[in-house]
């Protein structure tokens, strides 16, 4: 395996800042230590969790949490920043406006796992149904297979109420 | 569970302080704490068994706090979610 330096997060991280028009935390000490938070979790884990929140270690139950995590673009939206502030807005980064901390948005249902990771197992094979399902941007045609809609399209950037579900039938009538 | 202690002058307080090892608030808070002389103990959540994980998050959860850290608890009675520095401040009357 490839030995994870903190250049490479630090590189990973400004990509996608850069894709969704975000900036990176301006505080360059604050930053550093994010930074080497996503790293020991990418070393620990195997993949880069978000360095404040409390993970599972098991890639199903933690995935929602995966820096980009699935809260960021409302949170940095509505808050300025997402919940560990390694993005930020445009005018958080240009010290226009003061951070505060921001609340935090994951269901209870999936904090919880972290701390019960035999019964979050255990609930997981007792629940075989399959929860994701299959959407598609209706702007641009971006299909995804999860829980929920993105908050927006990561290709065109609609909006989550863009996305309608795909409705799989099988039917052998012709 | 293995509490660190940081001692400190300012100790009229019992101060509590629930983090993780990778969060970059709640080194703010240590540092914060540290900075300004408070004694207190802390434990990296992350680092615990899952016994301990449990306890802590009954722990907080009694207090009425979320799961988030950082968590600081004073004197057992005030909860403080996040590095407030106007919220610790007041609390620990610095």
């Amino acid at each position: 395996m490839t030995k994870i330096t903190l250049e490479m997060v630090r590189q990973r991280a400004e990509a996608d800042a850069r894709t969704y028009g975000y900036y990176l935390n301006p505080d360059p000490k604050f930053l550093q230590s994010l930074l080497e938070g996503l790293k020991r979790n990418e070393e620990r884990y195997g993949y880069p969790s978000c360095p404040c929140r409390l993970a599972s270690g098991k890639f199903e139950f933690d995935r929602d949490i995966i820096c980009p995590c699935d809260y960021r673009d409302p949170d940095v939206t509505e808050f300025g920043a997402c919940y560990c502030a390694l993005y930020v807005r445009k005018d958080v980064h240009e010290g226009k406006t003061e951070l505060e901390p921001v609340p935090e948005r994951r269901p209870m249902e999936k904090q919880s796992k972290a701390y019960n990771v035999a019964a979050a197992k255990e609930e997981a094979k007792a629940t075989s149904e399959v929860k994701p399902k299959l959407m598609y941007c209706k702007q641009c045609g971006y299909v995804v297979f999860r829980d929920d809609p993105p908050y927006t399209c990561p290709i065109c950037k609609a909006k989550k109420e863009m996305f309608a579900e795909i409705k799989t039938r099988t039917d052998f009538t012709g | 569970m293995q509490f660190s202690k940081v001692p400190g002058q300012k100790n009229q307080h019992k101060v509590v302080l629930y983090a993780l090892s990778t969060c970059a608030w709640c080194k703010m808070t240590k540092q914060f704490l540290e900075d300004n002389d408070v004694e207190f103990e802390y434990v990296y959540v992350d680092l615990c068994e899952e016994e301990d994980k449990q306890k802590i998050r009954q722990h907080i959860q009694s207090k009425g706090g979320p799961l988030s850290y950082p968590t600081i608890i004073v004197d057992d009675n005030v909860l403080i979610t996040g590095f407030r520095k106007d919220k610790l401040t007041e609390a620990l009357e610095l």
